[in-house]
């Protein structure tokens, strides 16, 4: 692996080379750099399975983060590209033609961050929040448990109860020692 | 219970907040009325959601008209409980080894059936996210009386472990009328033997009426329902 990340550095500007496990690394690219990338991990280096594509919401950074994970079989093992976007108006270009699964992929990034992939095959239809009219429920600024309250009917009489102050009632009752 | 739901049953429908709609959502396209030419080159006009679909609502069934044959009718209908092949979430797995020879329901007269059609016995089997219970309503409606809902574990009473998610109901008997729930997370086959034959008991006992209780309250279903389904694109009652 390092000497993949050693060969590819220059011609695609990759950045955060982190190392996770012998078979499994990760890289930073910047979004013009994506697609030639892809194309070369896929044609080149034999990297041709898209195991997933994923999106994680940096919300104190004002951005989101999209992986793209590739796996190569004959050497069994993954890389994975990072590629970072800024938070408004999220949009990135599809990459279905590449591997059609991104696709189905990008149609739920879609809905549940709201990250636009112009030209990708039904990215607008509903996939799996039918009539969604909300936040996008993935993205960090969506209360999830407020939602939850307002939407749907609740049985009375549920109880939760968090688990160390539970605990401390129950072994300490009068109150324990420390602050 | 009763006395739980005839509470419900009274609060006003508004009493639940009510998240407003930022978007409105459109009609799909086949259920629009339209104009279409026939196989003979006459043109005719169609509207799907009147003309492919029973606007009646539910009706109320009411009992035989002696004690001993409606206890008659109350005894085949707890013998032959034919449920509908549909899971809709991790508890259907609980179904494969009652149908296969360790547990084998066959034997207390209860056997799965591809359709709704030819089944009375409806199990909620877990979870129900709203895309589901759409779909599960309209299987609930396209079953014929008298027919009965399970609500399998504690997804379907509370929650469960889903009580704060974005897309799953918690308290499956304000959208269906359920006549037993089985407890636990997932419930085993032995306590879905022993459901099944409390169901029986009250079958046979004439209290499973959860069929005419829904098209008794069917405004009030409808309303929840419809709170939660927000593109709501299909018939008011699909029969």
């Amino acid at each position: 692996m390092e000497t993949l990340y050693a060969r590819l550095k220059e011609p695609f500007g990759l950045t955060d080379w982190v190392l996770q496990k012998p078979d499994l690394c990760f890289v930073t690219v910047a979004r013009e750099q994506l697609r030639p990338l892809l194309l070369h991990l896929r044609d080149l280096e034999g990297f041709t399975h898209l195991v997933l594509l994923t999106a994680v919401d940096w919300i104190e950074e004002d951005r989101f983060q999209l992986t793209y994970l590739l796996h190569d079989r004959a050497k069994a093992r993954d890389i994975g590209v990072r590629l970072m976007l800024p938070r408004e108006d999220a949009s990135m270009d599809s990459i279905h033609e590449l591997w059609p699964t991104a696709a189905t992929y990008q149609r739920e990034l879609r809905e549940m961050f709201g990250i636009d992939f112009p030209g990708s095959p039904r990215v607008n239809e509903d996939f799996i929040l039918e009539g969604w009219a909300d936040l996008p429920p993935y993205r960090r600024d969506f209360d999830t448990l407020q939602y939850a309250h307002e939407a749907y009917a609740e049985r009375a009489g549920r109880e939760t109860r968090d688990p160390a102050r539970h605990m401390k009632e129950q072994l300490y009752p009068d109150g324990g020692q420390d602050d | 219970m009763k006395d739980e739901l005839e509470k419900r049953l009274d609060r006003r429908p508004n009493d639940h907040p009510q998240r407003t709609a930022l978007k409105d959502i459109p009609v799909r396209e086949e259920l629009l009325p339209r104009t279409v030419k026939t196989p003979d080159g006459q043109e005719i006009r169609i509207d799907p959601l009147q003309d492919y679909y029973c606007q009646a609502g539910p009706t109320v069934q009411t009992p035989a008209y002696t004690r001993i044959i409606e206890d008659l009718f109350n005894w085949a209908r707890a013998e032959s409980l034919w449920i509908l092949g549909f899971g809709t979430g991790c508890g259907a797995i609980e179904m494969r080894p009652l149908m296969t020879p360790r547990f084998d329901a066959y034997r207390y007269g209860i056997q799965w059936r591809p359709t709704p059609r030819q089944a009375n016995l409806l199990v909620i089997s877990g979870y129900l996210s709203v895309k589901t219970l759409k779909r599960a309503i309209r299987a609930y409606e396209q079953m014929q009386n008298p027919k009965y809902v399970v609500g399998l574990g504690s997804c379907t009473i509370n929650g469960g472990m889903y009580w704060d998610s974005y897309n799953t109901i918690k308290c499956l008997d304000e959208y269906m009328p359920v006549d037993l729930y089985i407890t636990g997370c997932m419930p085993r086959p032995e306590a879905l033997l022993q459901g099944f034959d409390d169901l029986k008991k009250l079958i046979r006992a004439g209290k499973a009426e959860g069929a005419n209780r829904y098209a008794e309250n069917f405004d009030w279903y409808k309303t929840n329902q419809k709170r939660v389904i927000r593109d709501w694109d299909m018939p008011d009652y699909s029969w």
